[in-house]
C-alpha cells in the first residue's frame, strides 16, 4: 500500500470481497536523507515512502478494518535499486529503476514477507493481468483493460513463482473506475493526483540527484566528462560527463549547427557522445540480456511478437532470434527509434507478455 | 481475538485507580493551578500533592521536582539547562534518543560530547567515564535502565565519580522507575527523569528531579511555573494521575510485585529459550529490571516475528519504533556488538503489572512455533526466488 489510489483501493476491493487482507507498505528510501543537500529540495511532499504517504496508507487500513504494517527495505532497494541506478547512467546508460524495484523488492522481499506472516497471495495496484494457462500449464502475464495505464513493460522479469502467488485486481479496471470504486468505499482520497516520477529522485532531476548521493555517500563523482563526436568519428567538441546524456536526446548538447542534432550513441568505455542527425537515430536490431521468458520456457525457434523498447513505446511487430546462452536479437520490420542501451526490451504476443530482458 | 500485552516499556496501560484518581480533574474540578481562588486552590492542592508522592518515590524534597510532558522532555530539559556552548558532555551510545538525540543537538552548537561505549553485556565501565573526564566536563548523562534489555547501569559508581570530579551527573531513570527502588541521594543525581505512561499513569506526563541550588535553564520562557524551572499551565490531571501511579509504584514494592512479574519474566525466558535453539538473551550476565526480556533468535527476521505475533494477538517489539511505524536496527544492539543480523532477528518482551500467569503461557506456546515456522519458510522460498 503506497497510500496513492491504486494499491489502496486494492486493499479496499478485496476486504469487501470477504479476503482476510493485511495491508503493507514498504519504506524503501528516506525521503529526508537528501533534503537540503545542494539542489536538492528541502521539503518532499506527497511521494512514495514520505511519511504523508505512509499515513494515507494507515488511514486507509483504519477506514476499512484491516491489519496495517510497515515493513522496511531501505538498505535493501538502496543496494538493488538506487546503486545500479546510479552506476548504470555513470556508464552511459539509461536504467529504469520501477524495474529493479519490482524484480528485487515487490516481488521478491514482499512475498518473502507475505509469507512470513501466514499470507499467501501479494495483491498490488499495478495495472496488468495474471492467469493461469492450462494449455501451457504457465501463469500468463497480460495487458491491462485500461492500456493507457499498462504497468507490464515494468513487470518483465516476474518469474512464474512470483506470478503464481501475485493478484493484480486492477487489471480489468480503468482508472476512472478505479476512482470510482475508491469513492464506493469512503476513501479520502480517492482524488489523489497520480505519482509519476521516479519516487527517489524528487523534482525528476536525476543528475542532482546522482550528485547528492554521491556527495552524502562520501564518494568522489567520476570524471566522466570527454568528447563529442559525429557518427563519422570527427570531434566536434566537448562534453560535461556521460552520465548527463540519454540516447535520443536533443537540448543540452552545447553546439550550435545547422540541422538538428541528437545523442544518438553513448560509449561509456571511451566517455564519447556520439551525435548526428535524425536519421541515424533509427536502427532495425537490438540485443537483449539477461532475460526472463513467461509465456513460453524457452526460446527454441526464432518468433513473431511485438516488442516495446520504452514505457511510453507503441510496440512495434519484431523477430525474435536466440543467440548464445542469455542473448537474444530482436530484428524489427521497420527501423525503431532511440534504442536506448540500459532499457528493458518487452515482448509481446497480442495481450500476452512474452517475456523481456535488457538492452545491451 | 484475545490480545496480550507484552510491550510494557513501549508504553503500559492507565490503572483503574489511577483513571478514577484523575476523573475529577476532567470534570468538576478544572481550575488553573495558578488561580487565586477556589478553584484553583483545589487543583493547587492536587498538583502538590502529587509532588510529594513522586519526591517519595524518588527520596527527594517535593520542591526538587518538576513536572515535565514526559522523558523526553525531561531528559532534554535537564541536558539543554545544565550544558551549553563550550562544556563537555558524556553520555553513552545506548541511551534512548531522546538523550542521544539533545547530545547530538548540543555537539552541533557548541558542545563537545563523549558518547561511551558499552561491552558486550551493554553495561558502561565506570572507569571509562572516569577516564573520560576532561576540565570543561560539565555534565555525565547515563540511563539508569535500557529501554531495549533492561539492563541496569552502574550509576551509583558513576554518581561517585561525579560528585569527586564536580562535574553534574543527570540519569534518564524512565526504563527504572517502577521497576527498581529510586533513591536520588543514593545515586548521587543532579537530575533524573521519568515518564508517566511507562508506570501506568497517562501519556504526556513526567517528572524531573533536579537538585536543590542546581541552576538549571529552562526550556520554555513565560509564566512562572514549577519555580521558573517550566513555564506553562499544569496539566493537573496528567499530574494527579503520575502522582496516584507512583502511590500504587510505593505500594506495590511493598507487596512484592516486583518479584512477582520477575517471576514471570523469568519463566517466560527460560521457557522460550528451552524450547528454541539458537536464541539467547540481550544483555545476559548483567543486573537487568525485572520485566525485560530482549532476546535473539538468529535465522528470523524481528519485524516478520512482530507482525506475526500481533496477528495471533500477542503484541511486542523490535527495536525502536520511528514515526513512520517502520523499525530501524537498533542502535543499543549494535553498540552491544550484536551482528547486524541478530540486532534484526531481536524481540524485547516487557511485562507490567496487568499481565497474568495465563498470559506468559500464552506466549510460551506461540513464540516457539512462531519462530520454527519463519525458520522453516524462509530459506526455502529463498531458494526458489530468482533475481534478474
Amino acid at each position: 500500500m503506497s497510500g496513492g489510489v491504486d494499491s489502496s483501493t486494492v486493499a479496499a476491493m478485496l476486504r469487501a470481497e470477504g479476503h482476510n487482507v493485511i495491508g503493507l507498505t514498504m519504506q524503501l528510501w528516506n525521503q529526508r536523507r537528501l533534503a537540503g543537500h545542494e539542489g536538492m529540495p528541502e521539503q518532499v511532499t506527497g511521494r512514495c515512502c514520505s511519511l504523508d504517504d505512509v499515513y494515507d496508507a494507515r488511514r486507509v487500513a483504519e477506514h476499512i478494518g484491516i491489519p496495517y504494517y510497515v515493513v522496511n527495505h531501505e538498505e535493501r532497494f538502496e543496494r538493488d535499486v538506487v546503486r545500479p541506478f546510479v552506476a548504470e547512467y555513470l556508464s552511459g546508460r539509461t536504467p529504469i529503476p520501477c524495474s529493479l524495484c519490482n524484480n528485487h523488492l515487490k516481488f521478491d522481499q514482499l512475498l518473502v514477507v507475505a509469507q512470513q506472516i501466514g499470507a499467501e497471495s501479494v495483491a498490488t495496484g499495478h495495472y496488468a493481468r495474471v492467469e493461469y494457462d492450462d494449455a501451457c500449464g504457465r501463469w500468463l502475464l497480460k495487458r491491462p483493460a485500461d492500456r493507457s495505464k499498462d504497468q507490464t513493460y515494468f513487470l518483465f522479469g516476474l518469474t512464474q513463482e512470483q506470478l503464481n502467488r501475485t493478484l493484480f485486481p486492477l487489471g480489468g479496471m480503468t482508472k476512472p473506475e478505479v476512482r470510482e470504486q475508491a469513492r464506493e468505499h469512503g476513501l479520502a482520497l480517492a482524488e489523489k493526483p497520480d505519482s509519476q516520477e521516479i519516487c527517489f529522485v524528487p523534482g525528476g532531476d536525476y543528475k542532482r540527484f546522482i550528485d547528492a548521493y554521491l556527495a552524502e555517500s562520501g564518494e568522489a563523482l567520476p570524471d566522466t566528462a570527454g568528447e563529442l563526436v559525429t557518427a563519422s568519428g570527427e570531434v566536434i567538441g566537448a562534453h560535461s560527463g556521460i552520465h548527463n546524456f540519454t540516447v535520443g536526446q536533443r537540448k543540452g548538447l552545447g553546439v550550435a549547427t545547422g540541422s538538428p542534432l541528437y545523442v544518438i550513441q553513448i560509449n561509456g568505455a571511451d566517455k564519447q557522445v556520439v551525435v548526428g542527425g535524425d536519421e541515424h537515430l533509427y536502427s532495425r536490431t537490438l540485443r537483449v540480456r539477461r532475460i526472463n521468458l513467461i509465456s513460453v520456457d524457452d526460446l527454441r525457434e526464432p518468433m513473431r511478437v511485438s516488442v516495446k523498447i520504452r514505457h511510453r513505446h507503441e510496440a512495434a511487430a519484431a523477430v525474435l532470434e536466440k543467440v548464445g546462452g542469455d542473448e537474444i536479437l530482436v530484428t524489427f520490420d521497420e527501423p525503431q527509434r532511440a534504442i536506448t542501451p540500459g532499457q528493458a526490451a518487452v515482448f509481446y504476443d497480442n495481450d500476452i507478455v512474452v517475456g523481456g530482458g535488457w538492452i545491451a | 481475538m484475545r490480545r496480550i500485552y507484552l510491550d510494557n516499556n513501549a508504553t503500559t496501560p492507565v490503572l483503574p485507580e489511577v483513571l478514577e484518581a484523575m476523573r475529577p480533574y476532567f470534570g468538576e474540578s478544572f481550575g488553573n493551578a495558578s488561580s487565586i481562588h477556589h478553584h484553583g486552590q483545589e487543583t493547587r492542592a492536587a498538583v502538590e500533592r502529587a509532588r510529594d508522592s513522586v519526591a517519595s518515590l524518588l527520596g527527594c524534597r517535593p520542591a526538587e521536582i518538576v513536572f515535565t510532558s514526559g522523558g523526553t522532555e525531561g531528559d532534554n530539559l535537564a541536558i539543554a539547562g545544565l550544558a551549553g556552548a563550550g562544556d563537555h558532555i558524556i553520555t553513552s551510545s545506548v541511551e534512548h534518543h531522546a538523550v542521544l538525540h539533545a547530545c547530538k543537538h548540543l555537539e552541533e552548537t557548541g558542545c563537545e560530547v563523549t558518547f561511551l561505549p558499552v561491552d558486550g553485556r551493554g553495561l558502561v565501565d565506570p572507569e571509562d567515564v572516569r577516564r573520560a573526564l576532561r576540565p570543561n566536563t560539565k555534565l555525565i548523562s547515563i540511563m539508569m535502565a535500557n529501554n531495549e534489555t533492561g539492563v541496569l547501569q552502574p550509576v551509583d559508581e558513576i554518581g561517585k565519580i561525579a560528585a569527586e570530579a564536580d562535574v553534574y551527573f543527570h540519569t534518564d531513570a524512565v526504563q527504572a522507575a517502577s521497576k527498581v527502588p529510586i533513591d536520588v541521594k543514593r545515586i548521587g543525581c543532579d537530575a533524573l527523569s521519568i515518564s508517566g505512561h511507562k508506570m501506568h499513569a497517562p501519556q504526556g506526563v513526567g517528572a524531573l528531579y533536579v537538585r536543590r541550588g542546581t541552576h538549571l535553564r529552562p526550556l520554555f520562557y513565560g509564566g512562572r511555573h514549577e519555580r521558573s524551572r517550566r513555564a506553562g499551565t499544569e496539566n493537573v490531571p496528567g499530574i494527579v494521575g503520575l502522582g496516584k501511579a507512583t502511590e500504587l509504584v510505593m505500594q506495590g514494592f511493598e507487596r512484592g510485585d516486583d518479584k512477582k512479574i520477575s517471576g514471570m519474566r523469568d519463566r517466560l525466558e527460560r521457557g522460550i529459550l528451552a524450547q528454541v535453539d539458537e536464541a539467547g538473551v540481550n544483555g545476559e550476565g548483567a543486573p537487568r529490571v525485572p520485566n525485560t526480556a530482549g532476546i535473539y533468535f538468529d535465522h528470523i527476521e524481528g519485524e516478520a516475528m512482530v507482525i506475526s505475533l500481533d496477528l495471533k494477538g500477542l503484541a511486542v517489539s523490535t527495536g525502536a519504533a520511528c514515526s513512520s511505524g517502520a523499525i530501524e536496527p537498533s542502535h543499543v544492539l549494535t553498540a552491544m556488538g550484536l551482528r547486524a543480523d541478530r540486532a534484526r532477528a531481536s524481540i524485547r518482551f516487557s511485562l507490567g503489572k496487568q499481565n497474568t500467569a495465563e498470559e506468559i503461557d500464552f506466549a510460551l506456546a506461540l513464540v516457539p512455533e512462531t519462530v520454527a515456522r519463519l525458520r522453516e519458510i524462509s530459506p526455502v522460498y529463498r531458494k526458489t526466488a530468482i533475481s534478474i
